[in-house]
């Protein structure tokens, strides 16, 4: 006689409760909703774009702009400039100020992140306030403050101060001479990309010559010799011989306006402020963290083996410290690339202010314009990004 | 065995005369001399701050402090040509229009209105963020359910007037919610009590809210149009934290989820958010939302930087939540499950409490991000604060060469208190969390 074995095979229960079941019926909601959402935004956007008869398609790219732009790296005029060119004027334009930007909020972070770890008192707490002050208020009410700040004390362009060496500065800008490349240029290039090669070539063999003998030769010194002094010694020789490769136009002054030369927009030396004083305070804490990062052994047991201070922070810190500050220092730069679109406020004519603003007031097609826009910053973020990810997996402490 | 026996040793014989004390190990000026003149190099450092603080310091004060024009009416009293002083910064400008930079053009009989706003936002953030506050779960219900209700009526005046229909259409979607629950408990063959209780629940959390808006406090209605300074800006920064701290703790949860089209979505939305600047943002919603929607419905012009706002806000929101999210150990996950928890119990009981903890910092800090960050909504023709200066700036009235930089000096000083004050506390939070950690 056999009693009930109740557990021969597990429950029977719904088909309802296997997560897989649910998981897909989840993701068939979402799916439909997002779907749904779409084609009523879709619909409704063709309708709202007919009835208000604003074309659509990309063909306005090749219309005539009809304005003009301040500042233009490439040429570009009212009449004979399309929204194309304007876009490429626009993104450049956001190139150039980011460019910049980047390269002094580097210097002036560094700067200001080693001095928050200085032993001396002082400089440690002014780099403190610096950063709590600057990064505590927005961006926006800086760039502001430096546009009225810089804008505001220049006179007027009659009176403009003449500071020498062909250098104006008034309330249109910083003018300046205008350096004009003569064909001789290409042998002052040359020289440049020689001194490049030999330096690569030079490190390499020291390093060899240090690895195999133990002897250090100066490195230094001679990659700036190679870099720096061997184009200008080029270019002086050039202009005793008196084949210049570079003259400068001047500007003239008029009776009321500066011509020729090369002029700097007070709007962008506004933004080119706020941007790298703004991110150099959150560059500051970036490197501060990194440094503080790298345990103190290792310091110590560089001091061990008998590194000076300077070879430490140079052979043993600084190597350690990168790898944590790079990361978030890249997202720093993008930070700034991004905040660039703020020159909308004080109207330097970034991509922005004249494909988001002009021509979007203009053209009226709403969509392609921010898709545009918006892609151009998404790619810069997205290859930045994959960049970076590369760069992390090299890096990486590999473990055991 | 060789020992050292034959290194020659020397031992003296006599006791060594005792070392002068240090002179100045401790006091100000050994500090001092430690602290700021060590070497050469710090001396030299040292006195380029000083100098650098020189040139700096004493005439912001000037201007700030000592040569300011604190009280007068109008231009005359900042302006040198009419026998003011043009030396100093003129906070008798930002005296004049103070109410205009708190409250815009909201309709000045109304105000107190606003006044009780700011009050329950006070008490709301400081329920919030009190650690030690009572019953937190109660705050929380009051900040991101009842505050934002009470505010919409208190500053908009309510009344909605839904009409009859809209009611009788509601009463309808109520019962089918209400059936849905059941069917789906019948269908699972689960208890029926919570799942009408949890569908009733919806259906009345809604309803509520819906009556509030609708019923006639008889306060006047005052169109957004009339709504500026101080009031928007935190209007922008509390949508944004009202909105972004739940969609985003939701997108986080949905960018860790195993299902891959979920997880998708969410990657697309955080990432896509996060590479583009804010102001596209907004104007995005400002040119293109009265796209997307039929076209007889219009979109309030304030309501539509503040979309923006809170979407943006919603992706780094998600991802400092998916830092907590992540830094869970495991076993707090599989604890959960073996507990036989299913996953919004598992969340909601044993994950989100711990994780949210931990990410308070990271959540004040985007917060102070944000705050900053409503600034731009001027651009987009919102009267916040920075844009009701900027309109100030250039009324003929106070037409003076210091005014510029007074009001953004202003505008500065209202930021600087506000988020410096925020990042202390999220630097006291951070380490009251260490603290368990420093043994």
């Amino acid at each position: 006689m056999q009693t009930a074995v109740s557990q021969t095979s597990p429950p029977q229960r719904s088909f309802l409760y296997d997560p897989k079941v649910r998981g897909i019926f989840y993701q068939v909601v979402l799916v439909l909703a997002i779907v749904y959402l779409f084609y009523v935004a879709a619909t409704n956007a063709i309708e709202n774009l007919q009835r208000a008869k604003i074309a659509s398609g990309f063909g306005f790219l090749n219309n005539t702009a009809g304005f003009d732009i301040s500042q233009t790296l490439i040429q570009f005029s009212a009449a004979g400039g399309t929204y194309g060119d304007a876009f490429i004027v626009g993104l450049l334009n956001t190139l150039l100020v980011s460019a910049i930007g980047i390269f002094f909020t580097t210097i002036l972070g560094f700067v200001i992140g080693i001095a928050r770890l200085s032993k001396n008192w002082m400089v440690a707490k002014v780099a403190m306030v610096y950063v709590e002050v600057l990064r505590n208020i927005p961006l926006l009410v800086q760039l502001l403050f430096w546009y009225i700040a810089v804008l505001g004390t220049l006179p007027q362009p009659r009176n403009s101060l003449e500071m020498g060496a062909g250098f104006y500065l008034n309330s249109r800008g910083l003018f300046m001479a205008k350096p004009i490349w003569g064909p001789n240029i290409s042998v002052v290039l040359a020289a440049l990309v020689i001194g490049l090669v030999g330096t690569l070539v030079y490190r390499r063999w020291a390093r060899k010559q240090q690895e195999q003998t133990g002897r250090q030769y100066p490195v230094g010194k001679v990659t700036l010799a190679l870099v720096l002094g061997l184009p200008i010694l080029t270019w002086i020789v050039l202009a005793l011989t008196g084949a210049n490769p570079i003259t400068f136009e001047l500007p003239r002054k008029g009776t009321f306006n500066l011509t020729g030369g090369m002029q700097i927009l007070p709007e962008f030396v506004a933004l080119l402020l706020g941007l790298v004083t703004y991110t150099a305070a959150f560059i500051a804490e970036v490197v501060r963290a990194g440094i503080l990062a790298v345990s103190k052994g290792q310091t110590e047991a560089a001091g061990s083996l008998g590194l000076t201070p300077g070879q430490t922070l140079r052979l043993v810190v600084i190597p350690q410290a990168m790898r944590v500050i790079i990361p978030p220092l890249t997202s720093q730069y993008l930070n700034l690339t991004k905040n660039s679109s703020l020159a909308v406020a004080i109207g330097y004519p970034d991509l922005v202010q004249v494909f988001m603003g002009t021509v979007l007031n203009q053209t009226g097609q709403a969509i392609e314009v921010v898709v545009i826009t918006m892609g151009v910053y998404l790619t810069i973020s997205l290859v930045t990004s994959f960049i970076m990810n590369i760069y992390n997996r090299r890096v990486a402490i590999v473990e055991r | 065995m060789s020992t050292a026996v034959d290194i020659p040793r020397f031992v003296r014989a006599n006791q060594v005369e005792a070392l002068p004390p240090p002179n100045l190990a401790r006091g100000p000026i050994a500090w001092i001399r430690e602290n700021l003149f060590s070497g050469p190099f710090n001396t030299i450092l040292t006195l380029v701050v000083f100098y650098l603080l020189y040139v700096t310091v004493p005439p912001l004060v000037r201007f700030l402090l000592i040569d300011a024009v604190w009280t007068g009416t109008d231009r005359a009293a900042c302006r040198a040509d009419t026998g003011g002083s043009e030396a100093g910064a003129c906070w008798a400008f930002i005296w004049d229009k103070i109410n205009y930079f708190i409250y815009g053009s909201y309709t000045v009989s109304q105000r107190w209105r606003v006044d009780i706003f700011f009050a329950l936002l006070a008490v709301g953030v400081v329920w919030l963020l009190w650690l030690r506050a009572p019953r937190r779960d109660l705050g929380a219900v009051y900040f991101f359910w009842i505050f934002p209700i009470v505010s919409y009526v208190l500053l908009t005046g309510g009344n909605a007037d839904f009409g009859l229909r809209f009611w009788m259409g509601f009463a309808i979607f109520g019962a089918l919610v209400i059936a849905l629950f059941a069917f789906f408990a019948a269908l699972l063959k689960t208890a029926m009590r919570p799942a009408l209780i949890m569908g009733g629940g919806i259906v009345a959390v809604i309803g509520i809210t819906l009556a509030l808006v609708d019923i006639d406090f008889g306060l006047a209605h005052v169109p957004t149009s009339l709504w500026g300074g101080v009031l928007v800006t935190l209007l922008v920064a509390t949508v944004g934290i009202v909105v972004s701290l739940p969609f985003g703790i939701v997108l986080a949860l949905g960018r860790r989820s195993k299902l891959p089209i979920v997880r998708m979505a969410s990657v697309i939305f955080i990432e896509f958010v996060r590479g583009v600047p804010l102001i596209t943002v907004l104007i995005m919603a400002n040119t293109m939302l009265p796209l997307f929607l039929p076209g007889d419905m219009t979109v309030d012009r304030l309501l539509r930087p503040l979309i923006g706002t809170a979407l943006f806000a919603s992706a780094y929101m998600a991802e400092v939540v998916r830092g907590g999210l992540q830094a869970m150990p495991k076993g707090q996950y599989e604890g959960a499950m073996s507990l036989g928890l299913n996953y919004p119990q598992m969340m909601t009981l044993i994950i989100l409490p711990q994780a949210l903890r931990i990410v308070i910092p990271g959540i004040v800090n985007t917060f102070i991000g944000l705050f900053k960050d409503t600034s731009l909504v001027a651009i987009v023709g919102i009267f916040d604060l920075v844009k009701t200066i900027e309109a100030s700036r250039i009324d003929p009235n106070w037409a003076a060469p210091t005014i510029g930089i007074t009001g953004y000096a202003f505008a500065a000083l209202f930021y600087f208190i506000f988020c410096f004050g925020m990042s202390r506390y999220s630097l006291g939070v951070e380490r009251r969390l260490a603290a368990g950690q420093n043994r």
